[in-house]
């Protein structure tokens, strides 16, 4: 179980953001993402604003500005959606360079550029600052169902193993000659994904089962970890949500 | 398609974010009982197993199916889940795949989650799993009929995705584009999308039906007395006689003995199952949005009568969807939604063929082999 304990986004780290409790940190990015999202979007200077904001993050946290950006490529399929807004969307069309375009379409590509670009950078430099644990037991403290936990923690300790028996699959297909090329394939890769499975089903009841020889009873004992943030560490990651506030009221007011 | 943050506005995504936390509540109690194994179970099964299946969605979806001309697609999972673990888990495996998604790899926006969840978490597994037991209900206790019902409800329930986001987006959404533009790309896209999930949603649950039955819960209760009695999977003297007789290929018990009759049967199959394919897509893209598509156009007609605050319109709609505007428009407005779709559809195929056709005259050292594929496309065919 080395091995997959840290995730692809994951950068490890001993900056104050890395060692802020992770509930505070999920709570104060998603009060993040949520205000951004209430902000108008005519307010176009609050969106440069929100933007150094995470900057200013991202720097205390001292993680490279190249691991942020190249993580947000996650984004391109919606900077494309993004750009046909203008061509399809309703309202008065205006013409720039010789191109008619829609106004509020203009307006429409912007909000989901800057929102949509925004959220993705704090998600990054949420996970990049946070190790696998530590998000779930945050997930665990910020309420989320026992049982919720439970399942999403056996899917992260299992992912890495599932998918490993995955491409040990594709290894023996490639050994045997196979190499997908087109849908009159698909029925070979479908029934490796059928294995797959059976495999994975059958590695969750042995998993079930050793579970229980060692005195498992449908509740995992308490989490080990760090205790209840304090109030100072609230207070530190409440730094982000609190200004992004004020810029939103701001933005509203303005 | 995972939706990101400031696409559907604040209060949308509030009341998304209720419907899926109720619908991930409701699954954790169902799913006790799925799960729970005897009568005896606490549901300490629960989370193992709901776990490693999640992980089995998270692996599969990694598993890249070539399409044509090097693009390639992979399965969302939603019906494979709801035919293969039941609706409960299936809701509440999908809903855990997408939750990490966005909190490990930023995919999807923190405050779409709700939004994402909703979309393709609940409304693709509950409609994929209502058609599949549909289906099974109505046809005869066969194993193709297993494969030939799960082809239907993931081709079904893809689009129905598409659908429940134009209405997320009808309520909420930020940019004003006419929301019959986005019905008609949204379900024509998804239509394509779907006969790819259907195809290999049908041919994956054919290879757990052929070597574990009992391990698809949708089938479970229709299939479990004859293959109970199934002595061994080297026995099956049948299976190539057993495929004759189904239109769906069927996968035989044994994969590494009977791959060459299976493949010879998939050959010979590849050409009808996309022919209806085609005739299916035509007919969803057509009939659906023929029929649909006067609703979206009416609340754009409210829209343009209205004015120009969004909110106001939107509640204008909700209100009185079909007050006032003449048959003549709704008419004209239908028919021409029907044509596009069809015409998009057909757009599609001929560019996608296109490109395909072009790529594979190039490297003309597969031709032969890949006949059945190129036949698959309806254009080119005509062409020819």
């Amino acid at each position: 179980m080395g091995a997959g304990h840290a995730h692809k986004l994951y950068k490890h780290g001993h900056s104050p953001v890395h060692a802020l409790p992770a509930h505070c940190k999920l709570a104060a990015v998603f009060c993040f993402v949520l205000l951004v999202v209430a902000t108008p979007r005519e307010a176009v200077w609050a969106f440069g604003a929100y933007a150094v904001l995470l900057a200013a993050v991202a720097a205390v946290s001292r993680v490279p500005p190249r691991h942020l950006l190249t993580r947000m490529a996650i984004e391109v399929p919606f900077v494309a959606f993004a750009v046909l807004l203008p061509f399809v969307a309703e309202g008065e069309r205006i013409t720039v360079w010789g191109l008619s375009l829609s106004e509020p379409g203009l307006w429409g590509a912007w909000n989901v550029l800057a929102k949509g670009t925004l959220g993705v950078a704090a998600s990054v430099l949420l996970a990049s600052t946070t190790g696998l644990n530590d998000l779930l037991l945050g997930l665990a403290r910020l309420r989320m169902p026992a049982l919720l936990c439970q399942i999403a923690t056996f899917m992260v300790r299992y992912a890495d193993v599932i998918s490993e028996e995955m491409r040990r699959m594709r290894t023996a297909r490639l050994s045997r000659g196979f190499e997908a090329r087109g849908p009159r394939h698909w029925g070979v890769l479908a029934k490796s994904a059928g294995a797959l499975f059976i495999r994975s089903y059958e590695r969750g009841e042995r998993v079930h089962l050793a579970m229980l020889s060692r005195g498992y009873a449908g509740s995992m004992p308490p989490a080990l970890g760090a205790g209840p943030a304090a109030r100072a560490e609230w207070a530190r990651s409440a730094a982000l949500p609190v200004t992004a506030l004020a810029i939103c009221l701001l933005g509203w007011v303005l | 398609m995972h939706v990101p943050d400031g696409f559907i506005d604040a209060p949308v995504s509030a009341g998304t974010g209720v419907v899926a936390a109720a619908a991930l509540a409701v699954s954790l109690r169902g799913a006790r009982r799925e799960l729970g194994g005897g009568p005896g179970g606490a549901g300490e099964r629960t989370a193992p197993l709901a776990g490693l299946v999640a992980a089995f969605i998270f692996a599969v979806q990694m598993l890249n199916f070539p399409v044509a001309a090097g693009t390639s697609g992979h399965l969302l999972g939603g019906a494979l889940a709801a035919i293969l673990v039941g609706p409960y888990t299936g809701v509440l495996c999908v809903s855990v795949v997408l939750l990490l998604q966005g909190v490990l790899f930023a995919d999807g926006g923190l405050t779409a989650l709700g939004t994402n969840i909703t979309d393709m978490g609940v409304v693709t597994v509950l409609v994929a799993y209502a058609v599949f037991r549909g289906l099974l209900r109505v046809l005869p206790r066969r194993r193709s009929v297993v494969t030939g019902a799960s082809f239907v409800a993931a081709l079904v329930s893809v689009p129905a995705a598409a659908v429940a986001f134009t209405a997320v987006y009808a309520l909420g959404g930020t940019t004003d584009v006419s929301l019959g533009k986005v019905f008609g790309a949204m379900v024509g896209v998804h239509v394509l999308i779907g006969i790819g999930e259907a195809a290999i949603t049908a041919a994956t649950v054919g290879a757990v039906v052929a070597v574990r039955p009992d391990l698809v819960h949708g089938a479970r209760d229709r299939l479990a007395a004859p293959l109970e009695l199934r002595p061994s999977p080297l026995s099956d003297a049948e299976a190539p006689g057993a495929e004759a007789p189904g239109a769906e290929p069927r996968p035989a018990a044994a994969p590494a003995d009977a791959a060459p009759a299976a493949a010879a049967g998939r050959r010979r199959s590849v050409r009808p199952l996309w022919i209806a394919g085609l005739v299916v897509t035509l007919a969803c893209a057509g009939g659906l949005s023929f029929y649909a598509s006067s609703d979206p156009d009416g609340l754009e007609k409210v829209a343009a009568d209205n004015g120009i605050d969004k909110q106001a319109e939107d509640h204008a709609a909700e209100d009185s969807p079909l007050a006032d505007y003449g048959v003549q428009d709704i008419a004209d407005s239908r028919l021409s939604g029907g044509l596009a779709g069809v015409i998009g559809v057909g757009a599609t195929l001929v560019v996608g063929s296109g490109v395909f056709v072009a790529v594979r005259r190039r490297s003309n050292s597969g031709a032969p082999v890949e006949a059945g594929a190129s036949a698959a496309s309806g254009p080119p065919a005509t062409e020819r």
